[in-house]
């Protein structure tokens, strides 16, 4: 027994394939999904969906979305998502360089430009910390989670 | 027949006009490719999106989930969005959307009113003496989802302000670069049955058996994704009809190239012709003429 995963960013398809279970970082806490599910709508926050299918595990950087779960498909709407294996560790970093400097050099608060900062700031952090946790044979630095 | 210097310069008229359809065929092929990579790739979010519309429409109760769930009891108004381009030379791209159009809301029972999006559009439209309210021209090529919310915004407060009781969509469905489908597809209030093309994805997920679960709260959750997803929809139309927009007028001036350099051969051989028979003739007076002398 399988349930269908479909994640879908804003400008691809990112996984789609028939899976044991889906953990989702969801509005009110990590949830896993199994097979049967009750129906669930839920705003996603910025984390890391697992995804296992017999022994083999994939992971997923999230940056907000919607998921709909129903008993045999899981819809995942991302506002960004991509494969931890996918991710330029050396572009997730000097896009968190930057958006330190520029919020240290002060922007004004509750601006746009402050929020969207703010918000590429959060995303590159989450994609740097899922490079190290996650990634296949990658660098692995024990932290106070997990 | 016309004179030889009268053709010379019908085959030199017809010349530049094919150079610049040849160049109006470059540029819109290198702005269809373009705009198709952007419809494709917004396409399965937009599709998923109201696939989940639906589903959340198909819920118990679901005229007191959300105002813009919520139909209205007689409809009594009718709104149209209509998408067509700002520029012609586009074959029969925008008389198509407004034919199709008048083919769907002419003898519509109720009044119809029109938000035109594209110059053409507008024109076509008022010139049928349609009640416009609203007009978006001149929109970005390749718009991003914040340059175009507006319009999905306008046909939403109308529903909500309940000047109208129902929303549609035309737009033209971008199926590959030789087919162009002019569409239509009800926006407000969310039809469980639906029109368009948009249903057919591989996975058709069963029916929800049972009412969801929210998370965090019903409220918060469908505030966020209703008034977003309805205007995604308008987003997608937009880029279907950007696409097929290119790619008619790419095929439009692909054949009136074709036909100028079809002209060009036809009036090249009757222009030889012409130039034959007058050397002919030059050469029987030249004949002649020696041969009168001679005979003296």
């Amino acid at each position: 027994m399988t349930i269908r995963c479909e994640i879908v960013s804003q400008d691809r398809t990112v996984f789609t394939d028939d899976v044991d279970i889906v953990v989702l970082p969801g509005a009110a806490g990590e949830m896993g999904i199994l097979p049967r599910h009750a129906p669930v709508l839920t705003t996603l926050k910025y984390g890391i969906i697992k995804i296992r299918k017999g022994t083999h595990e994939e992971h997923f950087t999230v940056a907000g979305g919607i998921a709909e779960v129903q008993p045999e498909i899981v819809t995942i709407l991302a506002d960004a998502a991509e494969n931890v294996e996918e991710l330029d560790e050396a572009r997730a970093e000097a896009a968190r360089k930057r958006a330190e400097e520029a919020l240290a050099k002060g922007v004004p608060p509750d601006t746009d430009a402050y929020l969207a900062m703010e918000a590429a700031l959060r995303k590159s952090n989450l994609r740097l910390d899922a490079i190290r946790r996650y990634r296949k044979g990658g660098m692995r630095i024990p932290t106070s989670e997990n | 027949m016309a004179s030889a210097r009268e053709m010379r310069l019908r085959i030199k008229s017809v010349k530049n006009i094919s150079q610049v359809t040849r160049a109006l065929e470059t540029v819109s092929a290198s702005k269809v490719r373009k705009a198709v990579n952007a419809v494709t790739a917004t396409r399965s979010y937009a599709t998923k999106a109201w696939q989940i519309l639906k589903h959340v429409a198909e819920q118990p109760g679901r005229d007191t989930l959300h105002p813009l769930l919520a139909r209205h009891g007689e409809v009594k108004s009718t709104l149209a969005v209509v998408i067509t381009g700002d520029r012609g030379l586009a074959g029969a791209y925008n008389s198509n959307v407004i034919r199709f159009t008048a083919q769907r809301f002419d003898r519509n029972p109720v009044p119809v009113k029109y938000i035109a999006v594209g110059r053409k559009g507008r024109d076509l439209l008022l010139r049928r003496r349609k009640d416009v309210i609203a007009d978006f021209s001149n929109l970005p090529a390749a718009p991003s989802f914040v340059d175009v919310s507006a319009i999905g915004r306008l046909a939403v407060d109308e529903y909500l302000n309940g000047n109208v009781d129902e929303v549609y969509l035309v737009y033209t469905d971008f199926v590959n670069m030789g087919r162009q489908i002019a569409t239509v597809k009800k926006l407000l209030p969310l039809e469980l049955g639906g029109e368009g093309r948009v249903e057919d994805f591989e996975h058709k997920a069963p029916g929800p058996t049972a009412a969801y679960e929210y998370e965090p709260d019903q409220r918060e959750i469908l505030d966020e994704i209703i008034p977003r997803f309805t205007a995604l929809q308008v987003y997608q139309a937009i880029l279907e009809s950007q696409a097929s927009e290119h790619a008619a007028r790419m095929i439009a001036m692909r054949n009136a190239t074709d036909n100028a350099k079809e002209l060009i051969g036809a009036l090249q051989l009757a222009y030889n012709k012409v130039r034959q028979q007058a050397i002919t003739n030059d050469i029987l007076d030249i004949v002649g003429g020696a041969e009168a002398l001679a005979a003296k």
